[in-house]
């Protein structure tokens, strides 16, 4: 035990910091949200209770930015785990171009989420004095042109989803190549041995064998789908509530700060609404693993 | 693979999955192709062309002259890289103690304090950030950059990926470093890191990249544009920096901030791969 005083030595500046912008936050974000009534000039409140999560289970921008989230995350998990998978399977089967092809799908990961949105924004955008590039595309097929940008609702979910897809799939690709490129060859040799047919291989052992990879993926995806923020705010501007765009976690950081904010009670209250549906899904997703992954 | 003849339909199978690979990899070049064409458009023929266009008839620089002089994006640039080396530097001068303490060290309540951490993973930054944000607003901290950097130092994952990776070097190395008379500091510093030195890299790069876009935590602390980093400033130069119909010259701001890490990428390919599949997160 002579190394005691000298451990706590090392890790005294991690333990501090970790203590006061995790632990303490933790337990403050807590008593926020049950305080009701707070005023943030004053640093008041009436009493205790749950008035706090009343309301914001009541706010419509709160409801709205719930439908997002869940719309956002109901399409975007499914469709990008499915699409790296068979992105990821061409490319294990392919051997030419395969490092440029990697290389170039990586590239979403390393740019800035707020920069490249903006790009997107402008693809969409429908102004006075264009129709956009990908109203020109449209048209080419002979399509209606639409303002994505600040048209329709589905139009404007539609432009949110595909830019979530294009920034979330690099990792998915990454993950699930270097997972399929680890699966022992001895198995398809076993299997063309046996002559079984390329279906059967793909669904009785490759998809078995990256199962654990997958179910990672799925988890950490709706994790991250959950949290959806800055993407929003690069296609559609900060003010989230008027383009009916917002996310919960948007709702919580409107709440905090800026025109409409000054409310860190309401904000606590749907950072915990937040965490228990996260967590709840979490669980949901593990339990389901265990039915179905083979480690 | 050794086959000499292959049948027509494992022929056609292979062209089809090129074709496919080929349509993603240009749904994902397309958009840093068309900044980087909008950007060497003039303002003038950006405005005219009612159809776009797929080439630039007249390319010109004049818009990345307009995006360092009429916005400060200069100063946003600036603001970001100091954020960035000062934030990661303070991070391992942080973590890597610390995980030291965790690896080699013993003392009492180790495996307690360690699961403790461990579980702190689970709690999800927005849970935390608005006590932080008042925090760091009661302690005047607002618009600086201790206010910044402070709440990203440490970094529980960090901490557990150095300690597991510390935790193989074998425990015969220390004790003949302890012979030898090497203080701890010492061994950490000639031995550990050294070897440990692929996790610090990654640890290093994926740190990097989280602070170069970080966008969520220096929008509520900055209010004042001399503090904005790039993320924030794209946002403001957007709403309103040229006008909101001066896209080539938006655009070309936006190529300015995308260069430097992409640069990064394409030197450190095979490194910034390896370290995400290893202890990335995002998605």
């Amino acid at each position: 035990m002579e190394n005691n005083g000298k451990a706590w030595l090392y890790l005294l500046p991690a333990l501090v910091l970790l203590g006061v912008f995790m632990i303490y936050p933790l337990i403050d974000v807590c008593v926020y949200s049950v305080e009701e009534g707070y005023n943030s000039a004053s640093q008041t409140y009436f009493g205790v209770g749950t008035y706090n999560y009343s309301y914001i289970l009541h706010d419509p921008y709160f409801l709205q930015a719930l439908k997002n989230t869940l719309i956002l995350v109901v399409i975007t998990v499914p469709v990008s785990t499915g699409l790296a998978l068979f992105i990821s399977f061409g490319l294990t089967s392919i051997r030419k171009l395969r490092d440029l092809f990697q290389t170039i799908y990586f590239l979403p990961y390393v740019t800035n989420t707020l920069a490249v949105g903006l790009v997107f924004m402008i693809l969409f955008k429908k102004t006075a004095y264009t129709d956009g590039m990908v109203n020109l595309l449209l048209s080419w097929f002979g399509g209606p042109s639409v303002d994505f940008i600040d048209g329709p609702y589905w139009a404007k979910m539609f432009v949110l989803c595909f830019y979530t897809v294009w920034i979330v799939l690099p990792f998915k690709i990454l993950i699930l190549t270097s997972a399929l490129s680890s699966v022992n060859e001895v198995y398809y040799s076993a299997a063309k041995v046996d002559g079984t047919p390329k279906g059967r291989v793909f669904w009785r052992i490759t998809l078995p064998m990256i199962s654990p990879m997958i179910f990672y993926l799925v988890i950490t995806g709706f994790i991250g789908a959950f949290k959806a923020y800055s993407d929003a705010v690069a296609l559609f501007g900060t003010n989230l509530n008027a383009a009916e765009m917002n996310t919960i976690v948007g709702y919580i950081y409107d709440m905090l700060y800026g025109d409409s904010g000054g409310y860190p009670s309401y904000a606590s209250a749907a950072a915990i609404v937040l965490f228990v549906i996260v967590l709840t899904i979490t669980c949901i997703n593990l339990s389901v693993s265990k039915k179905h992954v083979y480690y | 693979m050794t086959d000499t003849k292959k049948p027509l339909g494992a022929l056609i199978g292979r062209g089809i999955v090129y074709l496919l690979l080929g349509v993603w990899a240009l749904t994902v070049l397309f958009p840093f192709y068309w900044m980087l064409l909008t950007s060497v458009k003039s303002y003038g023929s950006y405005n005219a062309e009612y159809v776009p266009k797929f080439y630039a008839s007249s390319p010109t620089l004049q818009n990345y002259f307009d995006a360092f002089t009429a916005v400060p994006l200069a100063r946003y640039f600036a603001n970001t890289v100091l954020f960035t080396v000062l934030t990661t530097a303070l991070m391992l001068a942080v973590i890597v103690p610390a995980a030291f303490a965790f690896s080699r060290l013993s003392f009492r309540g180790k495996d307690l304090l360690f699961t403790a951490i461990l579980s702190l993973m689970m709690i999800p930054n927005e849970l935390v950030i608005i006590t932080n944000f008042v925090t760091v607003t009661n302690l005047n901290l607002r618009n600086t950059f201790t206010g910044l950097i402070l709440p990203s130092v440490t970094s529980v994952f960090y901490i557990y990926l150095l300690k597991e990776n510390f935790a193989q070097i074998p425990d015969e190395l220390y004790y003949a470093a302890k012979v030898d008379g090497t203080s701890d500091w010492k061994y950490l510093w000639k031995v550990m890191l050294p070897i440990c030195r692929p996790t610090v890299v990654t640890v290093t790069v994926l740190k990097v990249i989280e602070c170069w876009n970080s966008y969520v935590w220096p929008r509520l602390i900055t209010d004042d544009p001399s503090y904005y980093l790039v993320s924030g400033g794209i946002q403001e130069i957007r709403e309103n920096g040229f006008g909101r119909e001066n896209i080539p010259a938006m655009m070309a701001a936006v190529v300015v901030i995308s260069v430097p890490l992409i640069v990064l990428f394409l030197v450190f390919r095979r490194k910034i791969m390896e370290g995400v599949a290893r202890g990335g997160t995002k998605g």
